[in-house]
């Protein structure tokens, strides 16, 4: 049985402008130890992914649509009662956020709110939950752990409040740990950093990790599987190694080409034309096709499901490129 | 911290000083002549010059002035024109029943507002945030005297007609029988008096606090901090009350020291309108009198009053906010 | 009917059945209100011409009214529909967010109307404010019949009353908040710009007005200077109002202070002068109008509090503080005295607190409350 199994998940929020649908159907599944990577540019839903898994989503404006499943080993996410996904949270998923200066109560020490979660989920007495968050805080590397359980948030920079909410996230041995961009506010020397720590804490604890982020470089660094998502739908998913080395997607080829890479000093960078469009108003058919350079009318007309790549066992691209029957006429040819 | 008070103590000094400049200033060189009400129109010109003489206005003002600063640096405010007391006692015997009001107007206002605040904030939209907003703007647009005179029609006046179970006096801090009344009884007239007067004055403050808690945690609720409290599993009670209105509270605490000039002001009608024997009643008595060492002495008071509370005001700040105190 | 002849009869309806029902209530309800005054006191209306000057004015504004809102509404019906969208500047946005704001809007009409009422009052109010009825018979009548809100303790009408006061009250109001935005706006623009001494001399002057009990400083100066002309005391409490403004324009200066197009004119060579008054303060006017607007409610009451300490003007001005004041004595036998009077003050101030509110909202998104 899978750690976590996301089936069919919908997430839409109600704007002035409209009804949002951040995350439109989006299936994923997580074994036990494993990492996988969610990647994709701003817009594409990723977050709110993220957030739909452990009910983070403000239910005014927003709203996990019937029929989405969140299954967690044996659990139903969505009906869990209230009490219980609490008890979840912090404990068996935690999850870290991309920016710790924010992300950490400003008028409480750091201490305390490491203290916090011990106390709610172990039942940990004052002395043993303070003596385990200052462990804690060692193990994330940070130096005076002693003295830093007592620093308020302000006085620590970006890279240590990370460690710390690593620690918070990792304080109750959750199964599951969600890193939202957990580099991206950092400066590069840290991001890497705090890749190692992440991937040695995981095999340390035997957590699985689902890692957001918009960054190949990081995917390529720690994940075992890789699902690019746009416009609220996965477009492609395999294992690290297949989606860089033989991506099939145009999304997925055009984030690859626009990478510079060390050797390029006077080419010019080649960005995928266009931008995302609104959540509000995702276009008709394929939803990459205005900024596609392989799009032909069948892509306007319908919009591509989830076709298996030959090659691998979870391997699949939303595109019409793999439904040709011919595969050497192209765009150009006509559908048979 | 500490070196936090005392820099903030030594930046009230000259703010003090300023205070007491202007309040010489105004009234001495105002209009009037204050000897006027010591002589009838038959006195000589030497009886004139005397009295001018005894109330020390024969002087250049900037004589007068250094003098009155020496005065204040040894706490002598002069003697009242119309009480013939020493200033100083006549507002020592005043001021406990205007704090008696103003504290307990505060803190009624505080804690209603507060909590009022966060209630809306926590159910916005609803029926009850919507309510509470056009109530809150009422209240909040209303004259302080005007309301105090519609709660003594109501619950003093009409009370007494219709004969209602409870009626509150609608004048004075005690009643006539107080000194004989026991302890206890003591204790519930005293609270029997304050509670229209108070009242009148929290409504009215308690309706700003309300307003500006609600923005302060309806932005405080926004923030990443308060979705990693909820992340971790804590309870919701614990997210709003440890969380975010710790967060939310730290700008209404601000506020402590901006009502307090509107509070104090506040006193100045409610202690007309129910007769309360404090320092409002005494001032506006000295200025329609021309009682000038009472009009310094009392203004001095009450200003210093506000600096005191603009500096419990920022102490309590620093208290809050850990990074203000690390300064 | 054509949207033209139907705006020519019922101004501001077309307008409204599209959905613009601010604007369209506005001049509706003006071209409804102030026909319906022509009407009903045509005999008054006509003999204002030739009448005294606030006579003259009334009549005026009843024609003013009547053709503004049927021109507006003529003009506004043959105009392109998109005009209106359109404008991405500053002011078109927030004037759009505003009009989004129901209770702003409600606001904004309710002031109108309280201006146009003050207007006009010589035209609708059914008796001469000062003027004493039988003291035998007409003193201290309960509302009804002749006197819609009842008779004070010296037989005058209290709705005619009241309505005079309006008149005290809005231009009061209005010069002393004009005063102490002038005074604030410069005074809070030049300290923040210039920063260094200048700063700390004036904030620090700025506080020590601030630390005064408004209430104490204007009671001793119209106190102390003997004085009840309307004059002092609009002075008297724009100078108390100041402080407040300065405070709020000089933390706007502060952050336009560096930004780039400040930088921008210092290096084209233009003097401090002209830069503070071309470019900071239109650039720190937002929070200003809405300081200004939520200010008016706050001098009305103050000056109402004045009043009602026996400070203010004097009797027989029909100010409202006065009319709270007067019915003290006589609350449980003719409470309709403070009750109505104090009634107003609250209207008004709330409809101006509404449009400040709106304006703050519409100007600033993350002020919203």
């Amino acid at each position: 049985m899978p750690l976590l199994e996301v089936t069919d998940l919908r997430t839409y929020f109600t704007t002035d402008a409209g009804v949002a649908r951040a995350v439109d159907g989006v299936s994923l599944r997580l074994e036990t130890g494993e990492t996988l990577g969610i990647v994709g540019e701003s817009g594409c839903g990723k977050t709110v992914t993220a957030l739909s898994v452990l009910g983070l989503i403000a239910t005014p404006p927003g709203e996990i649509v019937a029929g989405s499943s969140i299954r967690f080993e044996d659990e139903e996410l969505l009906e869990v009662k209230p009490a219980r996904l609490r008890e979840i949270r912090g404990n068996e998923i935690s999850m870290i956020f991309q920016e710790p200066m924010t992300s950490l109560n400003p008028v409480l020490t750091v201490g305390h709110q490491i203290e916090e979660v011990l106390r709610l989920h172990r039942g940990l007495g004052r002395r043993e939950a303070r003596a385990a968050g200052v462990a804690l805080l060692a193990e994330v590397g940070i130096p005076e752990p002693d003295q830093r359980f007592d620093s308020y948030p302000h006085q620590m920079s970006g890279g240590m409040l990370q460690r710390v909410m690593i620690a918070i996230a990792l304080s109750c041995e959750p199964r599951l740990l969600i890193a939202d961009e957990p580099t991206t506010a950092l400066d590069v020397t840290i991001q890497a950093q705090i890749l190692d720590l992440l991937v040695e804490l995981q095999r340390a604890h035997g957590m699985a990790l689902l890692l957001i982020t918009h960054d190949l470089g990081v995917i390529a660094e720690v994940c075992d599987r890789v699902v690019v998502m746009y416009g609220g739908q996965i477009v492609e998913t395999g294992t690290t190694e297949e989606i860089l080395t033989r991506p099939e997607h145009p999304y997925t080829q055009g984030l690859l080409a626009s990478l510079p890479g060390i050797g390029d000093r006077d080419v010019r960078l080649n960005p995928i034309p266009g931008t995302v469009p609104s959540a509000v108003d995702w276009p008709e058919g394929c939803r990459f096709r205005d900024r596609c350079s392989f799009a032909w009318e069948r892509c306007t007309e319908f919009a591509p499901d989830l076709l298996p790549v030959d090659g691998g066992a979870s391997r699949f691209a939303r595109c019409w490129l793999l439904d040709r029957n011919d595969s050497l006429s192209g765009p150009a040819g006509e559908p048979t | 911290m500490t070196t936090f008070i005392v820099r903030r103590l030594l930046g009230a000094i000259p703010l003090v000083l300023g205070i007491a400049t202007i309040i010489f200033f105004v009234v001495n060189l105002a209009p009037g002549d204050p000897a006027l009400r010591f002589m009838s129109p038959n006195m000589s010109q030497e009886a004139i010059e005397q009295v001018r003489v005894n109330l020390g206005l024969d002087e250049p003002i900037h004589i007068r002035y250094v003098r009155w600063l020496g005065a204040l640096g040894q706490g002598d405010l002069g003697v009242s024109f119309s009480h013939n007391r020493p200033v100083l006692d006549v507002i020592k015997e005043l001021l406990p029943n205007t704090l008696l009001l103003s504290v307990s107007a505060i803190g009624v206002a505080f804690v209603l507002g507060i909590l009022l605040g966060i209630l809306q904030a926590v159910r916005q939209y609803s029926l009850l945030d919507s309510v509470a907003s056009i109530v809150g703007l009422f209240f909040y647009s209303m004259p302080s005297f005007w309301l105090a005179l519609m709660m003594v029609l109501v619950f003093s006046l009409f009370a007494f007609e219709l004969q209602w179970p409870i009626q509150f006096p609608g004048t004075d801090i005690q009643s006539v029988d107080y000194t004989f009344l026991s302890p206890l009884e003591k204790v519930q007239d005293r609270l029997m008096h304050l509670t229209l007067p108070a009242t009148s004055l929290a409504l009215v403050l308690a309706a700003g606090i309300a307003r500006y808690t609600r923005g302060s945690m309806l932005e405080v609720i926004r923030q990443d901090f308060v979705r990693t409290a909820r992340a971790k599993g804590l309870s919701e009670p614990v997210v709003i009350f440890k969380h975010a209105l710790r967060n939310a509270l730290i700008p209404v605490v601000t506020l402590l020291g901006l009502y307090l000039p509107f509070l104090f002001s506040g006193t100045v009608f409610i202690e007309s309108v129910f007769s309360w024997p404090g320092m409002g009643k005494l001032l506006v008595d000295a200025i329609t009198e021309r009682d000038y060492p009472v009009i310094m002495g009392g203004s001095l008071v009450f200003a210093n009053m506000v600096v005191v509370g603009n500096l419990v005001s920022d102490v309590l700040y620093a208290v809050v906010d850990p990074r203000i105190r690390y300064d | 009917m054509t949207d033209a002849s139907l705006s020519a009869v019922l101004p501001g309806f077309p307008q409204m059945l599209k959905g613009r029902w601010g604007v369209g209530g506005m001049s509706l309800t003006v071209w409804i209100g102030l026909l319906g005054v022509l009407l009903t006191r045509w005999a008054r209306f006509a003999a204002g011409w030739g009448g005294p000057i606030d006579h003259q004015i009334a009549s005026l504004t009843v024609v003013a009214g009547l053709l503004g809102a049927w021109g507006w509404s003529v003009f506004d019906v043959s105009r392109p529909a998109e005009m209106e969208r359109s404008g991405i500047g500053q002011w078109s946005l927030a004037a759009r967010a505003f009009k989004k704001n129901r209770v702003a809007v409600i606001g904004v009409m309710v002031v109108v109307w309280i201006y146009l009422i003050a207007l006009i009052t010589p035209l609708i109010a059914p008796h001469d404010p000062a003027t004493q009825a039988s003291l035998l018979t007409a003193r201290l009548v309960a509302p009804g019949g002749e006197f819609p809100l009842g008779t004070d303790h010296l037989s005058r009408d209290v709705f005619s009353r009241i309505m005079y006061g309006a008149r005290i009250s809005l231009s009061i109001g209005f010069v002393a908040v004009g005063i102490s935005v002038t005074i604030g706006t410069l005074l809070g623009a030049v300290s923040g710009y210039l920063g260094g001494w200048v700063d700390t001399v004036v904030m620090r002057f700025v506080d020590m007005v601030i630390s005064f009990p408004g209430l104490v400083l204007l009671i001793a100066i119209v106190a102390l200077f003997e004085s009840n002309s309307i004059f002092l005391i609009m002075a008297v409490l724009g100078l108390t109002q100041w402080p407040g403004t300065a405070r709020i324009v000089r933390g706007e200066v502060l952050s336009l202070r560096e930004r780039e197009f400040i930088e921008a004119a210092r290096a084209l060579g233009f003097g401090r002068r002209r830069i503070i008054l071309r470019h900071v303060i239109p650039n720190a006017l937002a929070p200003v109008i809405v300081t200004a607007t939520l200010g008016v409610g706050n001098v009305i009451v103050l000056e109402a509090g004045l009043s009602f300490l026996g400070l203010g003007l004097q009797p027989p001005t029909p100010s409202w503080g006065s009319m709270v004041s007067d019915g003290r004595g006589y609350l449980l036998d003719a409470w309709w005295i403070s009750t109505f009077s104090g009634l107003a003050i609250v209207l008004t101030v709330v409809a101006f607190n509404l449009v400040g509110d709106g304006l703050r909202d519409a100007l600033d998104p993350r002020l919203r409350t």
